[in-house]
């Protein structure tokens, strides 16, 4: 099954247009032409061609940019939709898919059935598609990318079937392609003619390889790809349930039934949504993010409850849909009296409570970072998604309370007798320092537009002992922390 | 006025890891400290937060420091580092008071935190202080609000005033006043923090040291 234009058959899908239409993709700085339309290529437009020359041909040309990454969604959506003809199914490059309908053919009428169906279903879908049928994969391929339309070769035709093949039909690199045309060898039935040794002499052996995965006389597997695991669970209610003790133990079914799934892949549920469907086909949506990987349901479903004390049952509720939106690997664990203790899952089970009312990234850890800069040398992180670090240091001491500069009433390059902060007058009674800070001047920081600073720590008569700064290149004083 | 129900040095003394020694030098003239643990304290003045930094390292486990967020002091773990490791902090940053007592509420309910400090930024009024004090007792966890001058609420169990005290040789001299306790008395004493062996001496109050008859205050 091959979809020559499938980028833009998707687009067109989604914006219908009659006239000529192509998808721009940027390559080597340049916008080329990456995916066109039958009424564009009939206008003389290419595959590769840049943007700017194909308007110069065709000013009417309406293009979009490409987004190869919504195709290659697209085409597993195809690979699923295609188990519906038999369940082996593979991707073959970006724009193929490859069936292995042996046995399966029966159930729809023989092959020819199968494959009229397949043409009838994805033109209806808006897909121009290219079907080839062969007894192997190399002939298969050959009959859909060179042959006409729906090509069927009978069993065991072999030769016969692909013969008439240009030797491009046998996914050859596009060198060895041309050095066969140069040798005269323009078919595949002229390749198969000719003495093998000099061929693997002078092409290497991935050309007769080929050959005989086209013919048969070497084997080539389907892979098909399995699905990923789906984490979603849902329940239909025959009648609608209002109360919150209904929803919960609702939820309390769909989640035992989803950490069975997460439980086979070895996997914990990180963020997980409930989605509770209301008669009026209202749908309501609680979010719940957890502090760790998790699969217990006694352990989740109190998690919920704060999110379901705020919903709004309205006429009813008759659908709860919970899906486990991401996930992690968790891999199962020896259960031991000594290999950790219970309080890391309490904690997690309690940031995750206490991240349903603030955020859960306004829980924060701090972790060393290494800057000079006093307000730079830690920083915040998320505590659900970071491990404490023990990794710290503080060559000279350190304020235990720090703010943004304030300024203080003072004067001069050495700490003043009696200054004044925060309407407090105070007299110096020890001043230690000073300690010359620079401006890391890799970083733009308006803080510290200011020049270096000369930190003092300055033990006050009254009490407060203050963290002051000077900065003589614009001479002023600053207090930015408080010691113990 | 309230008649302590339970003599200084009667049952209940704890004993910390330290040992005697620890207890000796400690202790053994503050009653009340080590925080009683299912209680809500509360501690005022300028070095309120040294108080919250020395009672988190009388303690193990985690330690959640929940804040406002915009509010201009942050605790800074480089100066946390003399009194215990910065890793066991967690900061809980609330956009307001209601939050922030929420999250104090739940988490001292949980238990899973045995120190949470809550720096408050307007009066408790008696229901909240209430609350947070029953939370206090299920999760047997021991809460320690840093309230601004007046602030007080009635449910707390012991109230702390802690000032910075100059002196001239020694910076890490405090003065603590326990200004309400419901269940033992009141007192005053000077102690200083010793980073070296992360342990709380008291001393005596400046000028009245033996040899230092008639100094100046």
């Amino acid at each position: 099954m091959w979809f020559p234009r499938l980028a833009s058959d998707r687009a067109l899908r989604a914006r219908p247009t009659d006239g000529a239409f192509a998808l721009t993709l940027k390559q080597d700085n340049t916008e080329r032409l990456y995916c066109l339309n039958p009424a564009a290529q009939a206008l003389g437009l290419g595959r590769g061609m840049p943007l700017a020359d194909a308007r110069a041909f065709c000013p009417q040309l309406r293009t979009l940019p490409a987004n190869p990454r919504q195709d290659a969604r697209f085409m597993q959506a195809l690979r699923r939709w295609s188990t519906r003809y038999c369940p082996w199914v593979g991707t073959d490059g970006v724009d193929g898919l490859v069936l292995d309908v042996t046995g399966s053919a029966h159930l729809w009428g023989g092959e020819a059935g199968m494959l009229a169906d397949m043409a009838a279903r994805l033109e209806r879908a808006g897909l121009s598609v290219r079907l080839g049928l062969a007894d192997t994969r190399g002939a298969a391929w050959a009959l859909a990318h060179y042959g006409e339309g729906v090509s069927v070769a009978p069993p065991g035709a072999g030769l016969g079937a692909i013969g008439m093949l240009p030797v491009a039909a046998l996914r050859l690199e596009p060198e060895a392609v041309t050095g066969l045309q140069r040798l005269g060898l323009r078919s595949v039935a002229d390749l198969a003619g000719t003495a093998r040794a000099p061929l693997a002499r002078r092409f290497g052996p991935d050309v007769l390889a080929r050959l005989d995965q086209a013919l048969g006389a070497r084997a080539e597997a389907v892979t098909p790809q399995a699905d990923p695991p789906h984490y979603g669970v849902r329940l239909t209610l025959p009648e609608p349930i209002g109360r919150q003790q209904d929803v919960m133990a609702g939820t309390e079914r769909l989640l035992a039934a989803l950490c069975d799934k997460l439980h086979a892949q070895e996997a914990g549920a990180r963020v997980l949504c409930l989605t509770l469907r209301r008669v009026d086909q209202a749908s309501q949506q609680v979010e719940l993010r957890l502090a760790g990987p998790m699969r217990d349901p006694a352990r989740i479903l109190p998690l919920f409850q704060r999110g379901v004390d705020g919903i709004d049952a309205g006429y009813g509720i008759d659908q709860l849909r919970l899906e486990a939106v991401q996930v992690e690997p968790l891999p199962v664990q020896q259960l031991s009296s000594s290999a950790r203790p219970r309080g890391g899952d309490r904690l997690e089970d309690l940031l995750t409570r206490i991240g349903t009312r603030i955020g859960l990234e306004n829980i924060q850890r701090v972790l060393p970072a290494d800057s000079h800069i006093p307000e730079r040398a830690f920083v915040l992180a998320a505590a659900a998604w970071s491990e404490p670090d023990s990794g710290w240091s503080a060559p000279r001491p350190r304020p235990l309370i720090l703010f943004p500069p304030e300024p203080v009433q003072a004067q001069g390059g050495t700490p003043p007798k009696r200054f004044r902060w925060r309407r407090m007058g105070l007299s110096t009674l020890r001043a230690i320092g000073p300690e010359r800070i620079a401006p890391e001047w890799w970083m733009q920081d308006d803080a510290w537009r200011s020049g270096v600073r000369d930190y003092w720590r300055v033990d006050t008569q009254e009490g407060r002992r203050l963290w002051l700064f000077h900065t003589p290149q614009s001479p002023g004083w600053w207090a930015q922390g408080e010691f113990a | 006025m309230t008649l302590p129900r339970r003599s200084i040095s009667g049952d209940g003394i704890y004993l910390g890891p330290g040992g005697l020694y620890d207890f000796f030098m400690t202790q053994r003239q503050i009653p009340s400290f080590p925080l009683r643990s299912g209680r809500v304290h509360e501690a005022t003045g300028p070095a309120a937060p040294a108080f919250a930094a020395i009672c988190a390292a009388q303690g193990q486990g985690p330690v959640l420091w929940i804040r406002e967020s915009w509010r201009p002091e942050m605790p800074n773990p480089l100066g946390l580092l003399a009194f215990f490791d910065p890793a066991r902090l967690l900061l809980a940053q609330a956009k307001d008071q209601t939050d922030m007592l929420a999250v104090a509420e739940e988490s001292l309910r949980d238990g899973a935190v045995p120190l949470v400090i809550v720096a408050i930024s307007r009066p408790l009024d008696l229901r909240e202080g209430r609350r947070l004090q029953l939370a206090a007792k299920a999760g047997r966890a021991t809460g320690l609000c840093l309230i601004g001058e007046g602030m007080g609420s009635n449910a707390a169990e012991t109230r702390w005033s802690c000032s910075p005290v100059a002196e001239e040789t020694d910076s890490t001299r405090m003065r603590w006043e326990i200004i309400k306790n419901k269940t033992g008395t009141i007192g005053s004493w000077d102690v200083r923090w010793d980073h070296a062996s992360r342990r709380v001496h008291v001393v005596s109050p400046v000028g009245k040291r033996p040899g230092a008859e008639g100094a100046p205050d």
